[in-house]
């Protein structure tokens, strides 16, 4: 069997979504292509299943918070400093056939961020997603199963933000046990 | 009298179990109207490896889906890795996959180099190689042991922990401690092997593949063995690949997918192995797939220890910018001090940009995200994890399978907890 010749995932992604390629970067040798995260399902499937690219594997959704520093932003040109948004979710996908790597990387707002899910294109994005849904508090709109996955499910927050207060558990004694219940619905008897 | 009794702990126990509600489109509609039964297998249960819950949907004997709880041994390590400085987070790393720590190290090693640009001596790169396969045979023992106990083989355990001893002697003489070693560190390793271990991995080396050859002779032809194993957990390679399965998990399927001759690094191009795969993707090809893995490791590491005999010169890079100076240094050279007291006390800044490192673990890829602020922290450190991975694609490994297959299912696919939680 002839394999097809590789393409270049940056112009054939640009061909195809003209519109939904906002910026692309190189840094020691990854190439990152940020898209429109309304499109983003479409994307990563195009980019599985296409001859020439063959992305068919998911090696990792990690998700990172900018925030005390600045974003949403004009882009000024500095490569590194394209942040449009506050949370970045970044689709680490790998093509087998041709052994490389690629970045797929969405912006989400700072106020009730939310983005729609992989899960369609990959059933390995389910808990991936669902982790930062946890951790970083990003909504994932279509996800088959929205609860929590690491933190208990009365928890409240999403410790993986940076603007998550970093402290200890409150010592509960008899005048402030019944404040403190209120918040674990669950840990009661 | 009797019938109240009765009446209040049936309400009391559904207060217990809370509402199906929240499980509905998860479990089948059976569950719902109680055609099928739910139960919980763990979160201690000897044979789930660690603190995981199963929470079962049975029809009769048969599983018709499980959901998975983890997030028991979760201890919080990418957020306490955002506070440390790069090098001194590397002992944190080590917590998360308890039995190959080596590979968490090198897998953030990896990463911190990449993102630094960092170069790695020819030394260095042998003495990783050789703790990263030892590794392998350490995290392989203690698969092979607990697997096999949990299908009722009880002697293979105290068999492989007695190996297993002998490779966690060899990583307290490298490096101190038996397990959590943060040997392995960004630039090279910490110190040069000492001079007792060259005889004492040639001895391993000439003792152990006579071992894996007991191995065999309990467990690869045993009837009993073959039965439990044998068709049992089988995964097709695409459903493998769409769940983003790695590692002997997904080679017994037959896809010929590791790291370690795909996307090298540390120098695995240089050394002759092979890569063994499976045909059926069944429970027992995995376990095969394992054990030809400590052949080939023992390959590597031969050829490892051979050259780690002739290559001399530095083992960590002398980059002064990145990695503190050695403690003779110290003495005679000001400059010396001054990189000590920098590197020790601020760390060293990293540029504000992210990366992606993947190295192929014991259990499948480990790979490490790494996302600098341009200062001496990280802003995001994530761990894609195998065991995490793998845990997740347990519904699609067990349904239509018995319940007493879904122990040889989670000791298949080797997975432990403290890498899956994190």
């Amino acid at each position: 069997m002839e394999i097809p010749a590789a393409r270049d995932p940056v112009s054939a992604a640009r061909d195809a979504f003209d519109d939904a390629v906002l910026h692309v970067k190189q840094f020691r040798g990854e190439t990152t292509l940020v898209v429109e995260p309304a499109r983003l399902p479409e994307v990563l499937d195009f980019l599985r299943v296409s001859s020439g690219l063959v992305y068919n594997m998911l090696s990792d959704v990690s998700a990172v918070d900018y925030y005390p520093e600045d974003y949403g932003d004009e882009f000024d040109g500095d490569e590194s400093d394209y942040r449009p948004g506050r949370f970045a979710v970044s689709y680490h996908i790998l093509s087998m056939l041709y052994n490389r790597r690629l970045r797929v990387k969405v912006f989400a707002a700072e106020d009730d961020p939310r983005l729609p899910t992989a899960t369609v294109v990959w059933p390995a994005a389910n808990w991936l997603e669902r982790e930062i849904a946890d951790m970083m508090g990003i909504t994932f709109d279509g996800h088959p199963d929205q609860r929590r996955l690491l933190m208990p499910d009365d928890w409240h927050g999403h410790p993986h933000r940076r603007d998550y207060p970093l402290g200890k558990e409150t010592v509960a004694f008899s005048f402030n046990e019944a404040e403190i219940r209120k918040h674990k619905p669950f840990a009661q008897n | 009298m009797a019938v109240a009794a009765q009446a209040r702990s049936i309400e009391e126990q559904r207060k217990w179990e809370g509402s199906l509600d929240e499980l509905r489109g998860l479990v089948s509609e059976r569950a719902m109207t109680g055609e099928t039964m739910l139960l919980n297998m763990g979160p201690h249960h000897p044979s789930t490896h660690g603190v995981l819950r199963l929470l079962l949907e049975l029809d009769g004997e048969e599983i018709v889906t499980c959901l998975p709880d983890i997030g028991f041994l979760h201890t919080g390590i990418e957020k306490s890795l955002e506070d440390k400085s790069y090098e001194k987070a590397l002992p944190l790393t080590d917590r998360m996959d308890y039995l190959s720590p080596m590979s968490n190290n090198m897998a953030y090693s990896c990463a911190v180099e990449k993102l630094l640009d960092l170069d790695v001596p020819e030394r260095g790169q042998i003495i990783r190689v050789i703790c990263l396969e030892l590794a392998r045979c350490a995290s392989h023992l203690v698969w092979l042991g607990t697997h096999a106990i949990d299908m009722g083989a009880m002697s293979v355990l105290l068999y492989a922990f007695r190996e297993r001893e002998r490779v966690l002697g060899m990583f307290e003489m490298l490096s101190g401690q038996r397990m959590m070693s943060s040997y392995i560190r960004p630039g090279g390793v910490w110190r040069d092997v000492p001079a007792e271990f060259l005889p004492t991995i040639k001895q391993f080396l000439k003792d152990f593949p006579a071992k894996v050859d007991d191995y065999e002779a309990l467990l690869t032809q045993n009837p009993i063995w073959k039965d439990r194993a044998q068709g049992v957990g089988v995964v097709e390679p695409d459903v493998a690949l769409a769940h983003g399965m790695t590692g002997p998990a997904l080679r017994g399927s037959g896809v010929n997918w590791d790291l370690r001759k795909a996307q090298p690094y540390s120098g695995y191009e240089t050394y002759d192995f092979n890569v063994p795969l499976g045909e059926h993707g069944d429970v027992y090809d995995r376990y095969l797939i394992r054990i030809q893995e400590f052949r080939e490791s023992m390959k590597i590491l031969n050829q490892a220890v051979a050259r780690l005999e002739t290559v001399k010169g530095p083992y960590r890079s002398e980059n002064r910018k990145y990695v503190p100076p050695l403690r003779s240094e110290l003495g005679q050279s000001m400059e010396a001090v001054i990189h000590h007291f920098k590197l020790w006390t601020y760390g060293y800044d990293a540029p504000d940009d992210e990366i992606y490192s993947a190295i192929e673990s014991p259990r499948g890829e480990i790979g490490c995200y790494i996302h600098g602020t341009g200062a001496n922290k990280p802003r995001r450190v994530h761990f894609k994890t195998p065991s995490f991975i793998h845990i997740s694609a347990l519904p699609v490994m067990s349904s239509g399978y018995l319940l007493a297959d879904m122990v040889a299912i989670i000791g298949s696919v080797d997975i432990v907890l403290g890498d899956c939680d994190r």
